[in-house]
């Protein structure tokens, strides 16, 4: 699905990632661990297109999409949910929803994707006319993924989906992540903090250190590792 | 009393002119946050083409038609290539540009079609209507001028929030990093911002214009007022332009009237400086602090 191979984002002299390999297998949760500055956003905004690499490669499904402009990646099934949800408080929930699919030439399907996002979260159609600045944590992060899913990604890209939230919030959040592979075959690579419940729904974790890929194993595998969990998780 | 209804009526035309031009800030302001100091130069060469072709095919409504339709172009053209290369600078440096372009235009005009005024038709009558026996200061031309820009306004109004090239639009707008990772293409969306606002602008020139006349420099004081008005409604806020424009113009009218029309531009002053001190987000922007 992803192949990512020795891709390298500096800002300035400081590398946020030093020559990353990584593949993500299609239908996949994929977990991308690591403490602050590890290198977790930047590696999502490579991916997406926000950041052009200075090295290395990034190709979707056999195709190179390193330095592509973001809103073109979009159009090849990368939905991006980025840190602090990137939801646009100044519009209105559905407007915000709608947006989403704006690009797509099929607008039944956009419809039809719309009332499902309102299925998937009926929180949000309570609240489709007001505007999202009126949103909690919880349902900003709701909103935030119900408008990625409106592009029919094929790839969905999570940048911390439980910052910030209750853990009730963050395990119902984690399941709808889960179901949503299980149903739509979407593939993810999630980015977290909190390992535990990344790890809960995830195929595979990545773990992130400076800039570099530290370990990438089995989920319990991961889990399991005294050493690993105490120097890189904080666990 | 008749003196105050005529200097009332009077205020609502020019006010509406000044919306106008506000609406062409407010417009460009949103999309980039740049005061767009050529606006008023724009406009000046957006009326002397609608000069140029009325007096080609003597209709006034193929001038009309040409002056927004360069609006359009120029606007476009001038964020494709002066705005481009300076916009995620320091916003300096697109002032900066915005300043030089001012002055360009207006020598650019003054070369092509000289820099002595002339006179510019108005689309209908300026004589007054007659209501009870007497003319009233209010034309038809200025009935055109107040519909024009209110129809205007409602089709901005329209576009913006109807549409999914204004939803599309306001998301570059507010957050163009988001907007891109949701398929906006957010280059072409300021390309559009630039071309509507310019379009406003081309309006407010063709309505300004049998007043001030068309010269390179006849159009300074219409980017003032419509400045001012901008700031008074809020520079984030379409309506705030257009209520703005109103309350600027009926003011304006009245220092005109009631003291002397030598004190005009020194009362817009007044107001902008007043406005900054009491209420700097303006009548319609509600301040609010953005998380990032």
């Amino acid at each position: 699905m992803l192949d990512l191979s020795d891709v390298v984002v500096a800002y300035g002299a400081v590398r946020a990632l030093d020559g990353i390999s990584l593949t993500v297998p299609a239908g996949s949760i994929t977990a991308v661990l690591g403490a602050n500055g590890a290198g977790k956003s930047s590696l999502l905004r490579a991916i997406s297109g926000l950041v052009a690499p200075r090295a290395g490669s990034i190709v979707l499904n056999g195709r190179k999409i390193t330095g592509m402009a973001s809103e073109e990646i979009v159009r090849l099934g990368v939905s991006h949910v980025p840190e602090g949800r990137g939801i646009i408080t100044e519009l209105t929930v559905e407007e915000n929803l709608r947006l989403g699919a704006l690009w797509r030439r099929d607008r039944r399907d956009a419809t039809l994707a719309l009332e499902q996002s309102y299925e998937l979260f009926p929180r949000l159609h309570e609240r489709r006319r007001r505007a999202a600045s009126t949103l909690s944590g919880g349902e900003r992060q709701m909103l935030s993924i119900g408008r990625a899913l409106m592009a029919r990604p094929k790839l969905l890209l999570l940048d911390e989906p439980s910052l910030g939230l209750a853990p009730l919030i963050t395990s119902q959040i984690m399941a709808v992540i889960a179901d949503l592979r299980e149903r739509s075959a979407v593939t993810v690579l999630l980015v977290e903090q909190n390992a535990n419940s990344a790890l809960a729904i995830a195929d595979r974790g990545v773990v992130l250190n400076l800039g570099r890929v530290v370990a990438a194993d089995d989920p319990r595998t991961l889990a399991a590792d005294d050493q690993l969990r105490h120097a890189y998780l904080g666990l | 009393m008749s003196r105050f209804i005529d200097l009332t009526l009077n205020g609502v035309t020019s006010g509406m002119i000044y919306a106008s031009v506000a609406l062409a800030l407010v417009l460009i302001w949103r999309a980039t946050r740049i005061v767009n100091f050529a606006q008023g130069a724009m406009l000046m060469i957006t009326t002397f083409i609608a000069s140029s072709v009325i007096a080609a095919s003597g209709s006034y409504i193929l001038g009309f038609a040409a002056a927004l339709a360069a609006g359009l172009v120029l606007g476009a053209a001038l964020e494709r290539l002066l705005v481009r290369p300076v916009e995620g600078g320091p916003p300096i440096n697109a002032v900066i540009v915005t300043l030089g372009l001012l002055i360009f235009l207006q020598a650019v005009a003054g070369m092509i079609w000289g820099n002595t005024p002339r006179s510019f038709p108005a689309a209908l009558s300026i004589q007054g209507f007659r209501i009870g026996g007497r003319h009233v200061l209010f034309s038809p031309f200025d009935l055109f001028t107040v519909g024009s820009v209110l129809v205007m306004s409602l089709a901005l109004g329209l576009l913006f929030t109807r549409t999914g090239m204004g939803l599309r639009m306001r998301a570059a707008a507010f957050e163009p990093e988001v907007a891109r990772l949701l398929g906006v293409r957010v280059g072409r969306m300021l390309t559009w911002g630039w071309a509507l606002a310019a379009v406003a602008g081309s309006l407010a020139g063709l309505l300004v214009a049998p007043v001030v006349f068309v010269g390179p420099n006849t159009f300074d004081a219409e980017l003032v007022f419509g400045f001012t008005a901008a700031v008074l409604g809020g520079l984030d806020s379409a309506i705030g332009a257009v209520v703005g424009g109103l309350i600027l113009g009926v003011a304006l009218s009245y220092v005109s009237g009631y003291e002397s029309p030598a004190l005009v531009t020194l009362a817009a002053l007044v107001i902008l400086v007043v406005v900054l001190m009491v209420r700097p987000s303006g009548l319609f922007t509600h301040a609010k602090a953005r998380r990032v």
